[in-house]
Formats: C-alpha cells, structure tokens, sequence
C-alpha cells in the first residue's frame, strides 16, 4: 500500500484500524490455508493419514471421546494439577522471596543453590521422584513445581529487592518498621512483577505437569500423548497437543486479563 | 525564643570496603523554635547526610544532636522529613497516601483525619483526594507530599531539595506555596538546597558548608525590606537579595 499522507484524527484512527484487520486477516488466512494444507494432502494420501492425521480425523476422534465420555476425565484431570501446582509455585515462590528479603544471610547462604537449580533441566529430576513418591498425582504436581519454582523465587527475590530505595527511605521517615517496608511498599510495589510472573508460570506448569505424566501418570493429555505414541493412534496424540494449545491459550489469557483488569484501576 | 535542635560537635563517617570517607566534620549550630535555616554547600558535602541524622535516620559518629535538650530517640519525634522527591505511591490514592504516616503510627484518629480533610482543602486538593498519584501535576504532587508530612504535626520540617525534581515554574511556584506555608504554621524547618536564591528567598538564615569533610564556612543571617507579610516570591526581589547571593556565591567558590 502506498503511504497516504494522514491529514486528519479520523485518517488517523482509520488507518490505524486498517492496519489492525490487515493482520487479523493474515493471522486467520495462514491457519485456514495451514489446515487445509493439512487436510487436502492427508486426504489425497501425499502424506499418511495414519503417521500425520488430519483435521476432520482430530475432529471425529474429539467427538468420539466426548460421547464415551473419556476426554472429560483427562482434561479435568490435566488441568486440575497444572492449576494446582501454578497455586502452589505462586505461594511457594512469594513466601520463600519474602523470607529471602527478609534475611539477608538466608538469602546469600541459599542463592548458589537456587541459581543451580533453576539451571537444572528438571526433567531429569522426574525419574527420582516417581521411585520416591510413586506413580501417581503428587509426583507430578511436585514435578510440575519444581520446574517453576525457583525461577520464579530468583524473579521475585530479584524484584522485591529493586524495589526504590528511596520509597524505603520514606516508610522509614514516618517511623515505620521494616515490617511496614514490606507491607506498604515492597509487596505491593511488587505485585505488576508478579502477575507477569505468573503469565510465564501458567506456562511452564502445564510443561512441568505434562512431563510429569509422561512418566507417571493413568489419565490426563500428557498421558494420552505417550499412549496414543505407544499404540499408533496418533489422532489422540496429535488431538491432545491441540486441546494443549487451547488449554495454555485460555489460561493465559485469564491472567492476562486479571493484569489488564489490575493496572487499569490506576 | 528557645532553642529547639542543638547540634554539638555532630560528624559524621562512611565505612565501606575501599575506606573510612569522613562526611562531617565537628558540626554546631543550633536552629530556634519558628526559624526557617537553608543549609547550602558544594554538592555532595553531606547536606543530606546531615538531614538523615537530625532525622534519626543515621547516628553520628562523634557528637550529639539534643531536640529540647534531649536526645533524640529512635521512636517517634515530632520530626517531618520531605524527600527530594514526592515519592507518593503510585497504587494507592491521594487520600490514603496522605494516611500514611498515620496509619504507620497507630494514630487514625477523627481528629488527625478531620486534621487531614482541612489541609487538604486549604490547599486546594480535596478534590482530588479520591485520585491516584499520576493524575497529579508535579505541583500538586509536592503539595500533597508536604500534605503527608504535616498530617503528623511535625514541630521541625526538613526538607531535603523537596523542589529539585520540578522544572523551574513549577518550582518557583510551589516553593512560595511551601514557604507561605510553613510560615504561616509557624513551624521550624531546615531545608537543604543546592539553589542559592531558594535559600536566601525563604530562609532566615542561611548556613554555609564547606567541601568535604564538611564544616560550617559561615552563617548569614538573612534581613531582606519587604514591605507587608514575607513570601519567597516578594523576597526575591527585595533590594538586599543579589548582595546576599553574591556574597553566599562567594564564599562557597572561594577556598580560604
């Protein structure tokens, strides 16, 4: 499109629009011709329906598991523990960076550790965990945690300790006590840090809780995943994956909204 | 008039890893009950460091710093302390912004609300009082700052270069607002400032620092001809206002 030279608010507004649907339009218009790519070349077996699937075999296989009822139990199940261990690193996470603000000892005995593991691939964790807490729910959820956790403490502590000195210095004129501190500035100067922490997070405990049902798991789409490989029927595997995707996108987007609905009021 | 803060021999050292840095050096003045004393000197001689002990904020190393012949305690005084800047927290409301200091110190009560309500109306910010820091113009914002720090009833306000954040109307617009005021409430205040004719305009003295480690070059008591009730903006242009500048200039450029 040539330049137009913007005369006016409204060319301005207008253009602005424009270039808005511009991109909505694009952003559908590659997944239609994505999933129709898909479609027509699994349908006319240029690649083969068996290994790749195809969007109307994903679609039949949902509808079929809604009827006999199956899918509701792995999704409830697999959002049930990515929301619960989210709950628990956020807890977790903003306790421990209080305590770590708090004590500045504590804080400068343990930051080795958490520094190496935060850089620690927590997959390799997994195993361990099943032959200590077994195969079940609470081994996933603790390996859904530990691959959040101490992230989000580093950040966290990170945050509550850039937090304007001179705001401190402030509490401190009016005689408030370091408890004061923490409650009038630290923690509430701290909460836009921890909604974006969160969005990352919501992230990763679905990654954590995933792996961990790889491993040990009897429901869930982490499992239906590996099943789905082991058995060939790669229309649960490729299903999952997009239940997956739809699953990451609308817990993200609550937070996202919760932080828009927060930094709005001020 | 009585005295209300003494300073005796006040100094005051830095440790750090690299070295001692000594700050202040044997500091002594005393500041009367109602006198506005402008603290000048090179910058980074310790002005605030000064205003940070008299604020309790940090102890002297040597000397002693008595507010009615007594020492200071580390609890309450009735000392109020204005910041370089309003540091008004963005998440809360003008109003509960202003609580602060009172919320901190158990003291809620109607009275220093109603206390709240009626410097919030003298000056001009009651309607206000329901928005939220950003909505504010620099002016206000230093209005409702000073606003914090009265609402607990000081008997001394320090400031420290409460106006340096302002761009230049706006300064001198709310440092003749501040100093009205101030006098107005009779209150004693010590303010540090790096501007020359904000010192002299509301002060009525003016106390000379040297560089570090700093010590008093000289005290100039300020007597300026203005007709009717003084303000720093009459002050300013008083005829005795640029001998004074020149000569405070002076003695801070100079090195004996």
């Amino acid at each position: 499109m040539i330049h137009k030279t913007i005369t006016s608010q409204e060319d301005y507004l207008r253009a602005e629009e424009h270039k808005k649907l511009k991109i909505r339009f694009y952003q559908v218009a590659l997944f239609v011709i994505l999933l129709a790519t898909w479609e027509l070349t699994s349908s006319l077996h240029i690649i083969n329906p068996f290994i790749f699937s195809s969007p109307s075999r994903i679609i039949k296989c949902f509808c079929d598991m809604i009827v006999d009822k199956t899918l509701f139990l792995h999704i409830g199940v697999t959002l049930f523990e990515t929301l619960t261990s989210f709950l628990l690193v956020i807890l977790l996470s903003f306790f421990v960076a209080i305590f770590l603000w708090w004590n500045d000892t504590l804080s400068h005995v343990l930051e080795p550790y958490l520094v190496v593991f935060n850089s620690l691939p927590k997959s390799a964790l997994a195993p361990i965990l099943i032959v200590w807490l077994g195969n079940n729910m609470k081994t996933i959820i603790i390996a859904a945690i530990s691959v959040a956790v101490f992230g989000s403490i580093l950040n966290l502590y990170t945050g509550f300790c850039s937090v304007d000195p001179d705001k401190i210095k402030l509490i401190k004129t009016l005689k408030g006590t370091k408890l004061d501190c923490l409650k009038l500035v630290v923690i509430p100067s701290s909460i836009p840090l921890l909604l974006s922490i969160m969005k990352v997070n919501i992230g990763l405990s679905l990654v954590g809780v995933i792996i961990g049902e790889f491993l040990a798991a009897r429901n869930g789409l982490g499992y239906l995943i590996l099943y789905g490989s082991q058995v060939f029927k790669l229309d649960w595997v490729l299903m999952s994956i997009v239940l997956l995707c739809m699953m990451a996108m609308g817990l993200y987007s609550a937070i996202n909204f919760a932080e828009k609905m927060y930094l709005r009021q001020f | 008039m009585q005295t209300t803060l003494k300073l005796t021999n006040v100094s005051y050292t830095y440790y750090t890893k690299d070295g001692e840095t000594k700050a202040l050096d044997l500091l002594s003045f005393s500041v009367k009950k109602g006198e506005f004393v402008a603290i000048v000197g090179p910058s980074g001689c310790g002005k605030s460091t000064l205003l940070n002990m008299i604020a309790g904020l940090l102890t002297p190393t040597t000397g002693q710093i008595l507010l009615d012949n007594k020492p200071l305690s580390k609890f309450y005084e009735p000392i109020g302390y204005m910041l370089q800047k309003d540091q008004l927290l963005e998440w809360r409301t003008i109003y509960r912004n202003l609580t602060l200091g009172l919320e901190i110190q158990n003291r809620m009560t109607p009275e220093n609300l109603h206390r709240i309500d009626e410097l919030l109306k003298a000056y001009g910010l009651y309607e206000f009082r329901n928005a939220y820091p950003r909505q504010l113009s620099g002016g206000m914002r230093q209005r409702a700052a000073l606003i914090r720090t009265l609402a607990l009833s000081p008997q001394i306000l320090l400031l420290d270069e409460p106006f340096s954040a302002l761009d230049y109307q706006t300064r001198l617009h709310v440092s003749d607002d501040i100093g009205t005021i101030i006098k107005k409430q009779q209150m004693t205040a010590i303010l540090v400032t790096h501007d020359l004719s904000e010192a002299i305009s509301m002060a009525d003295r003016v106390i000379i620092l040297s560089r570090r480690p700093a010590t008093i070059k000289k005290i100039v008591p300020i007597h300026l001809t203005i007709s009717g009730k003084r303000t720093p903006a009459k002050a300013r242009n008083a005829k005795e206002f640029p001998e004074y500048f020149q000569l405070i200039w002076e003695e801070i450029n100079y090195d004996s």
